[in-house]
Parts: C-alpha cells; sequence; structure tokens
C-alpha cells in the first residue's frame, strides 16, 4: 500500500492539538527513532489515517475524524516534544 | 503560530483557469484568511446532497504577500473530488475549506538556503509559493528548481517560470520530459530524473542545500533516496508526496 507524509495529517492534528504539530518530535515507541510528525508515514483509510515511523513502520498514531468527532489512537509509549516556533 | 480551534471556512470562487488540459487554476476569496507560509495547503470539504462528503488536501501556489489563495487541481482519473473541482465548478461558487494548515514543508526567507527544489507534475505547486515568495521578498537565495512532466503539454506554469529565470537573481528552473516522443524543445532535458541531473541541476552536498521534494509516491521515493545517495543529509530532505490515499494532491 502507498503511503504519503504525515505532513499529509496536518489539518486533522491542528483540529485536534489546536496547534501546528507537523513541525513536533515524535519519538516511535518500537526503535526510539525521533522524526518530525510531518515526515511519519501516511496512510490513508477509508475510515481514518494512520501514521507510521518511517524507521521501523510500527503505528504511531491513528487518527479518525467525522463532520462531529475525532479519535487519536496513541500507540505504545509515544512521546511528542514540540518547540514554540 | 497562531493557536485555537482551526474553523471551516467558506470560501469564493474569483477565477478559474486552465493550465494544462487537466490542471485547472482555482483562485479563491477566503473572508478572515490568516495569511499562510509558502508551501502550506488546505483541507477541502465537498457536501453532496445526501450529506456525504469528501475532504482532500491541496497545496497553495500563491505566495503569502498576495491576497486570495490559488490552488491548482489536477483532473485524476476516478477522481471524485478532482473531477468536480475540473470539470463542474463555477466562479461565484463558494467551497468549505481549513486553513493554512502543515508547517512542516514550508520556507520563508528568513530561513536562508540555498533551496533545491524538485518537483514531479503538479507537485510544483507549493514550490511555486516558495518562488513566489523568494521573489515578493526581493530574495536572492540561490534557488535551483528541478521540474519533472510527462510531456511539454503538462508544464504548468512555463511563461511565469522562464520570466522568474530571466531575471538573473538566483533561480535556476531546469526542465525534463519523461514521456517525450520526439526530441525535446530546447531547455528542456529528455529522461526521468536521475542521479546524474540531481547532481547537475542542484546545489551538491557541500552547500548544504534546503531540499524540498513534491509529487507522485514513487517519484519522491526515488528522488529523496537518490539524494541521501549523493550525500545530502536525510533530515535536509523534505518531502510531500501526492497521490490515492487521500492526502495532498
Amino acid at each position: 500500500m502507498t503511503h504519503l507524509d504525515g505532513n499529509g495529517a496536518a489539518g486533522v492534528l491542528r483540529e485536534i492539538f489546536t496547534t501546528e504539530m507537523t513541525t513536533a518530535a515524535c519519538t516511535c515507541a518500537s526503535c526510539g527513532r525521533v522524526s518530525a510528525i510531518g515526515a511519519l508515514r501516511l496512510y490513508g483509510l477509508p475510515v481514518g489515517t494512520v501514521l507510521r515511523c518511517p524507521s521501523c513502520h510500527d503505528v504511531v498514531l491513528r487518527i479518525t475524524e467525522t463532520p462531529r468527532s475525532w479519535t487519536l489512537e496513541i500507540h505504545g509509549r509515544v512521546r511528542i516534544d514540540r518547540t514554540q516556533t | 503560530m497562531r493557536r485555537g480551534p482551526i474553523p471551516w471556512r467558506t470560501s469564493e470562487v474569483r477565477e478559474l483557469s486552465w493550465a494544462t488540459p487537466r490542471v485547472r487554476l482555482i483562485r479563491l476569496h477566503v473572508p478572515g484568511w490568516p495569511g499562510h507560509l509558502a508551501g502550506q495547503h488546505v483541507d477541502l470539504r465537498l457536501t453532496a446532497e445526501d450529506g456525504y462528503q469528501a475532504e482532500r488536501s491541496y497545496s497553495i501556489a500563491s505566495p503569502a504577500e498576495k491576497p486570495g489563495i490559488e490552488l491548482a487541481v489536477e483532473r485524476l482519473p476516478d477522481g471524485e473530488v478532482s473531477s468536480f473541482l475540473a470539470d463542474e465548478l463555477r466562479a461565484g461558487d463558494t467551497l468549505e475549506l481549513r486553513g493554512p494548515v502543515g508547517g512542516y514543508f514550508t520556507w520563508q526567507v528568513e530561513q536562508g538556503g540555498p533551496l533545491g527544489l524538485v518537483a514531479g507534475g503538479s507537485g510544483v505547486v507549493p514550490l511555486m509559493a516558495m518562488a513566489r515568495h523568494r521573489l515578493a521578498r526581493a530574495s536572492t537565495v540561490p534557488a535551483h528548481l528541478l521540474c519533472s512532466w510527462r510531456t511539454l503539454e503538462d508544464v504548468i506554469y512555463r511563461e511565469e517560470l522562464e520570466r522568474l529565470a530571466a531575471r538573473g537573481d538566483g533561480l535556476v528552473v531546469t526542465h525534463t520530459l519523461t514521456r517525450a516522443t520526439s526530441t525535446p524543445p530546447p531547455g528542456f532535458l529528455g529522461r526521468r530524473i536521475d542521479r546524474t541531473m540531481l547532481m547537475e541541476a542542484l546545489p551538491g552536498p557541500e552547500q548544504r542545500p534546503l531540499l524540498y521534494v513534491c509529487g507522485p509516491t514513487p517519484m519522491v521515493e526515488s528522488v529523496a533516496s537518490l539524494l541521501v545517495s549523493i550525500g545530502h543529509a536525510a533530515e535536509r530532505v523534505k518531502t510531500e508526496r501526492f497521490g490515492a490515499t487521500g492526502g495532498v494532491r
């Protein structure tokens, strides 16, 4: 299955976190790789979006959005660090 | 960066034109638009009469320095959203959008350069915003833009890119055609982007350029790994893929 970049999820992430998140650093719970959220691998699904680690390809975040709701699933002990720009 | 909820806004279609037989330029007036950075995109949401909604992301082609926003939409086979935008949208219609979003794939003149920009087809759109922003700010940061197109007919912004390159202010544009049936016209290469082309058309690794690659997934994969194999640092290569999984177009 082909993938896009985490940057493509900027809109729904902005909705959930109420701030720009694609430049935030995300540490994969499985392999410890640190990457910008915008550089994660984005897989679109009929029901939502899955963001995977670009290194080990394990799931990092799973997001479902409908017109009136969103759900964010965080897989394992994912760490997100964001610095005000 | 602004904080707080991001509203869905109602924008108005002000102007429509065809850049190529398959790519339509859409100029929108967005009341309350907070401004954007070159490289950012918007999420468009279409709602059918029965309530069915479809959402797609489109990069912004216009620089922040100009009022309104310009999108370029390529009509995709079986693209339910793109075929509506390309074939049915009329001036005066309204479009629901959320944005600007995506701070990762952005460039401002303050970040300096040199810049290495690589576009596959309509992947030129966010890079065009960067070139236009660079011009609007009278920047002389060296910028090298390499554009890959299927055929001459598919070239978007050809005249504008010629004018930008002719200014001699440090912007260099290279075009290549991947499916040219005859000899490519003067100034155009005639093959897929390869290692040699990337070495010749972009600043070398020793100049530590900021690299932005936007296009269809296979092209971006290939270019990004070639750039790293040439010696560019992987963290300086930012990518924006577009394709069929519902992401940025």
